[in-house]
């Protein structure tokens, strides 16, 4: 279904990959829930529009109350059973999400990146920082999406519109920059 | 003639002619000019005839606001009706054609629409088509559609390609001219964003022609293009300015190039913290007998398109005028060796410094006078001068081929009032400005728009920068920016051009008669004379939006750029009450129309609508699916096979599973997890039956209503463990459901300890239906599913064909059924495990229309069918499902309420033809005798109805009058041929009441 590698004129190629991803709701704010997720993450709990990222583990934060784990998929089983052992006792939510979601990278040069969304997300892509993560529309679907590096975005949408997301995706990689 | 001078032309590149098509005919222009300047240098004036009359009219303006030369641009898929002339740029290969016009625009029957102008007033249409009422429909209406319109529609799909742009920026200032580039290159001075959009191809505005400020247009925009912080697009319309700062840009890409290649238009939606308006001013006609003879044509446009292209518009030019403004048009013919036979100066003390500088070169300058009437009739040959005071007695005629006007200016102040900014009439520049202290207002109360330049009614050059640069700073302040004001000098020695005060005239002769009247127009898109405008307001259209729909002033595509003012002047004196008083009519974006290409953007073709697709869709695509839309999802409605219509693989797919084993793909069912310490609760009070008393590993039905208590959501809920719940949904409330749950959550249960995910997306749901169901999960690995094992209404967790799955033993059939949930990615392997396992009985997936058929056949309801929306579940007879023993459940108040237990509610049962047909969808059943509005009485109507291959004959299910205590009785149906369909009334349940086949 998916090409791989669709390297546009813009130099922007957009791949997709299938990492674990957990779901968690909890109150992020409460001590004793951030020490038992950090304790089986190894990740800080990120604070508002904020994703933190350790090798290949990356916690984003989705709301006041509920974040996201992407991790790889060999490790997703074994987490997802000691988050919910570290978290017996608070009143949380943990579920494995990792096939719900399509995740999208983007990789090109940055102002290609950053026009590429600026024609579909009502964000301000001038500005939008490395760690940085929003919630938002893609044209006419929710998704997230952020930049854990230079030339490099990460999108995350629901796998049904997978299709749609990736034809938005190429069809707005396809047609350049805008603005210097 | 117009024809195009030797040299000169700021615009155009001599070296790089184009060509070019109008009406058929190959042109010449060169790069750069407009299509309206290069027709003008072929000497073509009548672009296109009006609306009403069908009268020749020529081009009248130089810009946006040109109300006659309007276009259908290009060919095929990229045809484009109503384009002006006057701001498309000509390139090679373009094709263009006038409008409005049949056979040809040179002679046009419809013309004699202008012989019975007497006979069409304003209201014509209100007045003349009401009686007979009849005729509206077979006579009136046909004509008046084929008469109407400007442009034809494009009969092709659009074969461009259109863009939103999202952006933000600290101040953005709308309009390139003096004013607009001072304010950005003050306002980007302290390192605030600034975006800068100019409608057309070129900085500067009118200052190069008007104000000799060339260089300092070119300055500026070399400072601007310099800076990193600011943003500069040409072509680019600031269509419209919305609350919280949002604005929209509409930008063409490719609308002046040969190369279509890429989008064509980009939509910009901005967010700016600061608005800078910088849109100009417009000039106004003057209102004369006569004046929209091809080649009367605004002062302002007659120097334009001699500065700008180097086009003569005639060889003599009469210069009429009210103010001192017109007199630079006349100056800049006479230096060019063109003609000007008079300056015909309404004003009785006449113009100044520039007055003396045309009399000076020898022109003829007669004040106090008035241009009776203008002659000719597709082109001008000649004036009638009269005085202004008078009636129009002719004095003198004077021949002439172009007629340059200029009633004033008036400021652009559309985008200032799109959001709200009010206006001030000034008296003595004849004009409505900005009130500067009631702009549009944001959430803070403060205002955040702000007018520049001519917009503001400013027009002297050093005046235009030094405010425009002030304001720039202020606004770049206001955003936490504070900058250097910088060093700008307006042009220096140049003369007043505002010398003498204007005078106000809004008709010429000031007591014209009503002859000379009604051949003076307002708007000449929409062929609204003076006469219109008076007879409007003698019939008593006073308010300034009644007279404008009465008579139409204002309301083409022009909007009434050119008229709104002139037009409510004579309304003002009509009425005998100052302008201000009578007011302008509502300024509404877009600003000039933009495509409806830019509105939609992606949104076409495979990315028009996001389409839900489930993990087993390719699959599905592959073997016969024929898809049917349920919410954003597609499902299969039924999978065809070659030789086979969808009714006959229904049919097949029902027969199948009822006999042996059927394959349903759920996936698109609705799945929310539901966890905390007060999740029973929760659910106690978002279903109507209890689901606190579920015990972990069971599975119970529950119906969800809302506040009114009607029926909105039904599913199946499994307690995964003591605190989990996962709630089915239906397909297409999967979404609404969880959102409905966060409602009631983060809004009146907030300190209940509940989290939801909505986890639809997470999982692929088969159903494995049939007698043979069982055998094929063991077959797959199952252990323990035998009999009370693995009981109806349970959950086990088994490995199936290698997949961690968890197994729900629910019916949606009456079949012995089995949903299996697996990880979305494996639902395919899960799939085809099944179907390689079922291949000994024959199995085969079925579509939502044997899922619906089946369902019915046992009397199950289903959301959408036998609810609309007014159904209670009481309605429904599902009371068993409504539990007696809660305190509350959302809805349980509401169905209590008097009319919810009147007992003449219409009540679910079962219809069975007597001719075994089936009965169509949603007839109602006849009652006797007639309404109030003479329509038959009904007391009944379908909700359900299909063909069942297992009882061989039509199966319904319907509301009916006191329904379940008429078992047995006959009622009759309507048909959609207006016959009547006889139907006993049954038990809902048609198919194994007593449930064996689900139970074994």
């Amino acid at each position: 279904m998916f090409d791989p590698a669709q390297a546009h004129d813009t130099g922007v190629a957009i791949t997709t990959s299938a990492p674990g991803m957990i779901t968690l709701r909890g109150a992020l704010e409460d001590t004793a829930f951030k020490a038992a997720v950090e304790e089986v993450s190894g990740l800080t709990v990120p604070e508002p529009r904020e994703i933190v990222q350790s090798g290949e583990h990356r916690l984003a934060w989705m709301g006041p109350d509920e974040a996201l784990l992407i991790l790889p998929r060999d490790a997703l089983r074994d987490t997802v059973d000691a988050l919910v052992t570290a978290l017996k006792g608070h009143h949380a939510l943990v579920a494995d999400m990792s096939d719900a979601r399509r995740l999208f990278h983007l990789t090109g040069p940055d102002a290609a990146l950053r026009d590429t969304l600026a024609r579909l997300c009502p964000v301000d892509m001038r500005a939008f920082q490395l760690g940085e993560i929003r919630r938002t529309r893609l044209a006419q679907i929710a998704a997230a999406f952020w930049m854990g590096e230079e030339g490099r975005l990460d999108l995350i949408c629901f796998r049904s519109v997978a299709q749609y997301a990736e034809d938005l995706l190429s069809d707005a990689a396809g047609k350049g920059v805008v603005l210097r | 003639m117009s024809t195009r001078l030797t040299k000169g032309g700021r615009r155009i590149d001599r070296s790089q002619p184009v060509t070019f098509r109008f009406n058929g005919r190959t042109l010449r222009g060169y790069r750069g000019d407009t299509l309206a300047s290069a027709l003008l240098a072929n000497d073509q004036m009548m672009m296109g005839r009006s609306f009403k009359y069908h009268r020749p009219r020529g081009v009248v303006a130089s810009g946006a606001e040109e109300p006659n030369a309007l276009m259908g641009i290009g060919q095929g898929g990229r045809f484009e009706p109503n384009q002006r002339a006057t701001q498309q740029e000509v390139f090679e290969g373009l094709e263009a054609e006038s409008q409005n016009h049949w056979p040809s625009l040179a002679f046009d029957v419809g013309e004699v629409n202008a012989a019975l102008s007497r006979f069409l007033p304003a209201g014509f249409y209100y007045k003349t088509f009401l009686w007979p009422r009849a005729f509206w429909k077979h006579v009136y209406e046909p004509i008046i559609r084929q008469s109407a319109g400007l442009g034809k529609a494009p009969k092709d799909r659009d074969a461009d390609t259109y863009e939103h742009y999202y952006h933000f920026t600290d101040v953005l200032v709308i309009g390139g001219g003096l004013a607009g580039l001072a304010a950005a290159r003050a306002a980007a001075s302290g390192g605030a964003r600034v975006t800068l959009l100019e409608q057309s191809a070129h900085w500067g505005g009118r200052a190069p022609t008007d104000d000799d400020a060339t260089d300092q247009v070119e300055t500026l925009v070399a400072d601007l293009s310099k800076m990193d912080n600011v943003t500069m697009r040409l072509r680019c319309m600031g269509a419209g300015v919305y609350d919280h700062g949002y604005v929209l840009g509409y930008e063409r890409l490719t609308d002046h190039l040969a190369d279509k290649s890429g989008p064509r238009h980009r939509l910009w939606r901005i967010r700016a913290a600061q608005i800078i308006t910088a849109t100009g001013a417009i000039e106004r006609p003057l209102s004369f007998a006569g004046n929209d003879v091809p080649g009367v044509m605004l002062a302002s446009a007659v120097r334009d398109y001699l500065a700008d292209y180097c086009v003569s518009v005639g060889d003599r030019t009469v210069v009429v005028t009210n103010n001192d403004d017109a007199y630079l048009t006349a100056l800049a013919l006479d230096r060019a060796g063109l003609s000007v036979p008079a300056i015909i100066d309404a004003r009785q003390e006449g113009g100044g410094e520039l007055a003396e500088a045309a009399r000076a070169r020898g022109i003829r300058v007669l004040t106090g006078h008035a241009v009776a009437k203008v002659t000719g009739r597709t082109r001008v040959t000649g004036v009638k001068l009269a005085r202004q005071t008078g009636e129009g007695a002719v004095i003198e005629d004077i021949a002439c081929d172009a007629v340059a006007m200029s009633g004033g200016w008036s400021p652009v102040v559309h985008l200032w009032s799109h959001c709200g900014g009010k206006l001030i009439w000034d008296d003595a520049e004849a004009m409505f400005r900005p009130d500067a202290t009631r702009p549009p207002t944001g959430a803070d109360g403060e205002g955040f728009v702000t007018c520049v330049g001519a917009a503001d009614g400013v027009f002297e050059p050093g005046e235009i920068l030094q405010s425009g640069a002030a304001v720039g700073l202020r606004a770049a302040g206001v955003t936490g920016h504070p900058g250097q004001m910088p060093d700008l000098a307006g042009p220096s020695e140049r003369p007043e051009r505002r010398a003498n005060p204007i005078e106000p005239v809004w008709l010429m002769p000031a007591s014209a008669t009503r002859a000379l009247r009604a051949k003076t127009w307002l708007d000449y898109q929409n062929d609204v004379k003076v006469t219109d405008v008076q007879l409007a307001a003698q019939e008593g259209f006073e308010s300034v939006e009644h007279a404008k729909r009465y008579t139409t002033l204002g309301m083409a595509t022009d909007q009434g750029k050119l008229s709104n003012i002139n037009g409510l002047a004579i309304l003002s004196g009509a009425l005998d009450a100052p302008i201000p008083q009578v007011g302008t009519t509502t300024f509404r974006p877009p600003f000039t129309p933009i495509s409806m290409g830019a509105i939609a953007g992606e949104a076409r073709a495979e990315t028009f609508q996001p389409l839900r697709r489930s993990p087993l869709h390719d699959w599905q695509v592959a073997h016969g699916a024929d898809f049917e839309p349920v919410g954003a999802w597609r499902r299969p409605y039924a999978y065809v096979r070659p030789g086979e219509d969808r009714h006959a693989a229904t049919a097949r797919e029902i027969t199948q599973t009822r006999a042996a084993l059927g394959l349903l793909d759920a996936s698109t069912l609705g799945k929310i997890i539901v966890k905390g310490p007060d999740a029973g609760r929760f659910l106690d009070m978002l279903y109507t039956n209890m689901m606190s008393t579920l015990k972990p590993g069971r599975c119970r039905y529950g119906l969800m209503c809302s506040e009114n208590g009607f029926l909105m959501d039904d599913g199946v809920v499994a307690r995964w463990d003591e605190e989990t719940f996962l709630c089915h949904t239906t397909t297409g409330g999967a979404d609404r459901i969880h959102a409905h749950m966060e409602e009631w959550l983060q809004t009146e249960w907030w300190d209940w300890q509940v989290w939801t995910v909505n986890a639809t997306e997470q999982y692929a749901q088969i159903a494995v239906v049939g007698p043979k169901a069982r055998i094929v999960l063991e077959k797959l690995g199952a252990e323990g599913v035998e009999g009370e094992a693995f009981p109806f209404m349970s959950f086990q967790d088994h490995r199936l064909a290698e997949i961690d799955s968890r197994v729900y033993r629910i019916s949606f059939s009456g079949e012995l059924s089995y949903e299996i949930a697996v990880p979305a990615g494996q639902g395919l392997a899960l799939w085809q495990a099944l179907l390689d396992a079922g291949a000994e009985y024959g199995v085969m997936p079925y579509g939502t229309e044997a899922l619906h058929v089946m369902r019915a056949e046992k009397g199950f309801i289903m959301i959408g069918d036998e609810t609309d929306g007014t159904i209670i579940p009481q309605d429904l007879g599902l009371d068993w499902a409504i539990s007696k023993k809660k305190d509350d459940y959302i809805g349980k108040r509401a169905q209590q309420r008097e009319d919810m237990v009147r007992s003449d509610r219409w009540k679910l049962v079962g219809l069975k033809t007597l001719d075994g047909s089936v009965l169509p969808e949603g007839a109602y059943a006849v009652a006797p005798g007639h309404n109030a509005n003479g329509q038959r009485n009904v007391q009944g109507r379908v909700t359900s109805t299909y063909h069942s291959p297992t009882l061989e004959g039509g199966i319904a299910m319907g509301l009916v009058l006191n329904g379940p205590d008429r078992m047995g009785e006959t009622v009759e149906f309507n048909t959609l041929e207006g016959g009547r369909v006889s139907a006993r009334i049954v038990d809902p349940v048609v198919f194994d009441k007593a449930g064996e086949k689900q139970n074994v």
